[in-house]
């Protein structure tokens, strides 16, 4: 009787406790959701605003069914977010992966001062870390200079290279900004392991690529699947390295709605999109994990 | 078949320190291994055990000197190319993989086929009575059962020496004591070289075939536990192994193995020696509190008067502490034949203490 009371005490004290942050989910998340799924289902006014009505049509003109027939204009804006999320996470990890290795493997001493190095660019506004991709990659910028300087010395003749605005520049802004997101857990996960267990693996004839292979890869695997949703999830939905290095010619989903909100003030079908973009990466993500899991089950005991 | 299974000729290893000076681990360390052999390497903590196993396997290369493994020089070596295997004290089981793969996986890298591998690690699991196990993770197993894993994973590869760094290190007292005897039985069934390393005395002296007694880097003696038990050849191996008195003298006199030490307070002691002594030398005689006597025996050589300062009742044995002329204190051991295990002495007695001169030894420091 007395545990009994006591464990319901033990429930009521828990909902306490979580209550608050049960609220801030609730105002934050949840509310907003709601609001955006009804939004998507209106139309536009004449006006700008929103004629909460039930209708299928926002959804429809995004997958490119209207009365004119097939449109493929929104598809194709949906698939060049998916395919340059996926080019920029594989680069990510192939880039991030020897870098997180060489700080894991690092004296001690040496570590934090690496870590912090990869997280000082950080400190700077993301949008002026784009601007600065300008400076880099523009006709007269720093890289068309050394190279027209390089070429100069050899004799050769040089036409400045046009890097921006271009969907290569959104790619590197994008690989750029998300890094560190992809070494960070990637670290953490080479970090722990066990210095004996690189040793085990050479005691039983394991070479350094099958050691590589056989242990170093599967045991990171935690920390570049937890890197690809921080890096996947959010170039899904930006819109600002794009429209600063893509110039008008890269639009992604993140400008799409972006424009539907800004511009167009066609908040129904911003929205509708908003809701198609969350879950598409829903899907990519529901289907990673399954395939991966989140990496839970091989992190050391 | 070539005669030693390891030789270590002279090797060192120095480390550079991180406050950068040079650790000493290993010290002109030379060893001869005898092939099917149990061997220990027994010290303290920091005396070098460890580092020496390591460069067996290759994991480090000695400062100084040659490994050979069954004659075959080991110079630069690779780990992997080296025909030892190693049980880590960690077990460092690999977490991502089954039991049946991190018990395979020696196979799997020397290519052996899927099949036979299987069967393999089978009997392997059987030999260290886990069978059954290959579908587990290393993490659903005691540290017991993963001692087991980390032995079958190294044994599955008929290696042609196997590493053992204090495997039983991590387990309670009654596993400890029953894996003792279970790698004994092991040995013996695959008879397979083994080097244990352990600072646990009587470990050691349970199951080695010859124990390496070794500190400071260096290995003081070598030789079954009957001889580095009886015969010490210094001071540490009489102290680290089982318990010692120690009395430091002058020799008076050589005759026919036996020599004669003068004692503090006037005092004559009878050794078994074979060292060469000089009359006059300064030496330590050492005598094992269990080969003394509060009895009196006939032929004891060794006869003082003493009086009992201290006494200390262990069950089946009791601890006497006598002190004899010249401030001079002996532990000795009697066992408690008597049925109420009455001492034979109260402290403030005075008594007679025998031992034979072939209980006591000349230590040269
Ligand atoms: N990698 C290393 N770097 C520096 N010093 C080391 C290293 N490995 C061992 N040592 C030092 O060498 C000595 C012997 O160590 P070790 O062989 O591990 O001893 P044991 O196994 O007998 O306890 C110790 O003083 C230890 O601190
Ligand atoms: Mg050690």
């Amino acid at each position: 009787m007395l545990q009994r009371l006591r464990a319901s005490r033990d429930r009521w004290l828990g909902l306490v406790l979580i209550a608050p942050t049960l609220l801030l989910l609730t105002a934050l998340l949840l509310v907003p959701l709601i609001l955006v799924v009804i939004t998507s289902f209106g139309s536009r006014s004449p006006d700008g605003n929103v004629i909460y009505t039930f209708s299928f049509e926002n959804y429809l003109r995004l997958v490119g069914i209207t009365a004119e027939g097939f449109d493929p204009l929104y598809v194709e804006i949906l698939w060049r977010s998916v395919w340059l999320a996926v080019q920029t996470t594989t680069l990510v990890i192939v880039i991030a992966f020897p870098l997180a290795y060489f700080v894991a493997r690092a004296p001690a001493r040496w570590r934090n001062l690496f870590l912090f190095l990869i997280l000082v660019p950080l400190w700077t506004n993301f949008v002026i870390r784009i601007y600065a991709w300008i400076m880099i990659l523009r006709n007269q910028g720093v890289l068309n200079s050394l190279l027209g300087w390089a070429a100069s010395l050899v004799g050769l003749p040089f036409q400045p290279l046009d890097l921006y605005p271009s969907a290569g520049a959104v790619l590197v802004g994008m690989i750029y900004e998300f890094l560190p997101f992809m070494i960070l857990p990637i670290y953490t996960s080479l970090e722990k392991i066990d210095d004996s267990l690189f040793e085990a693996a050479a005691d039983l004839g394991a070479n350094a690529v099958r050691t590589f292979l056989r242990v170093t890869l599967p045991l990171a695997l935690p920390g570049i699947v937890a890197g690809t949703i921080l890096v996947f999830i959010p170039v899904m939905g930006t819109f600002i390295v794009s429209d600063i290095l893509g110039g008008r010619q890269v639009i992604l989903v993140g400008n799409l709605i972006q424009r539907q909100f800004l511009d167009a003030r066609d908040a129904a079908f911003g929205s509708a999109a908003s809701i198609i973009l969350m879950a598409l990466t829903l899907v990519v993500t529901v289907f990673y994990t399954r395939r991966f899991g989140f990496g839970e089950e091989i992190v050391k005991a | 078949m070539p005669e030693f299974a390891v030789e270590l000729r002279d090797v060192s290893k120095r480390f550079p320190a991180p406050s950068g000076e040079i650790v000493n681990a290993v010290r002109n360390v030379s060893l001869q291994i005898r092939d099917g052999e149990f061997f220990s390497m027994l010290g303290p903590s920091g005396c070098g055990k460890t580092t020496s196993l390591r460069m067996i396997a290759g994991f480090e290369l000695p400062t100084e000197g040659d490994i050979f493994i069954h004659d075959k020089p080991m110079g630069q070596t690779a780990p992997y190319q080296r025909p030892v295997n190693t049980v880590f004290q960690n077990y460092a089981l690999f977490p991502h993989m089954t039991i049946g793969e991190n018990v395979g996986f020696g196979l799997e890298m020397k290519g052996v086929d899927k099949a036979q591998r299987l069967t393999r690690v089978r009997q392997a699991l059987e030999m260290v009575r886990l069978p059954g196990y290959e579908a587990r993770r290393p993490r659903q197993m005691s540290g017991g059962q993963q001692q087991r894993v980390a032995l079958a994973r190294a044994l599955v590869n008929h290696p042609e020496v196997l590493l053992l760094d204090e495997p039983l290190g991590a387990l309670d007292l009654k596993l400890r004591k029953e894996m003792q005897l279970e790698l004994k039985r092991l040995q013996r069934e695959v008879g397979i070289t083994f080097i244990y390393v352990t600072h646990d005395q009587e470990e050691a002296l349970t199951m080695s075939d010859r124990i390496a007694v070794m500190s400071g880097g260096r290995v003081l003696q070598v030789g079954p536990a009957f001889e580095i038990y009886e015969r010490p050849n210094c001071r540490f191996v009489a102290d680290f192994i089982g318990e010692s008195n120690f009395l430091e003298g002058t020799v008076r006199e050589v005759q026919q193995r036996t020599a004669t030490v003068e004692l503090a307070g006037g005092l004559l002691a009878y050794a078994e020696s074979d060292l060469a002594l000089t009359n006059g030398q300064a030496v330590t005689v050492t005598v094992r509190p269990e080969k003394i006597g509060l009895r009196p025996y006939e032929g004891a050589q060794n006869v003082y008067p003493g009086r009992v300062e201290d006494i200390v009742y262990i069950g089946t044995d009791t601890h006497y502490t006598v002190l004899l002329a010249g401030d001079q204190r002996l532990r000795v051991r009697e066992q408690n034949e008597d049925p109420y295990s009455r001492p034979l002495a109260s402290p403030g007695d005075a008594v007679t203490i025998y031992f034979d001169r072939a209980a006591a030894r000349v230590l040269l420091d």
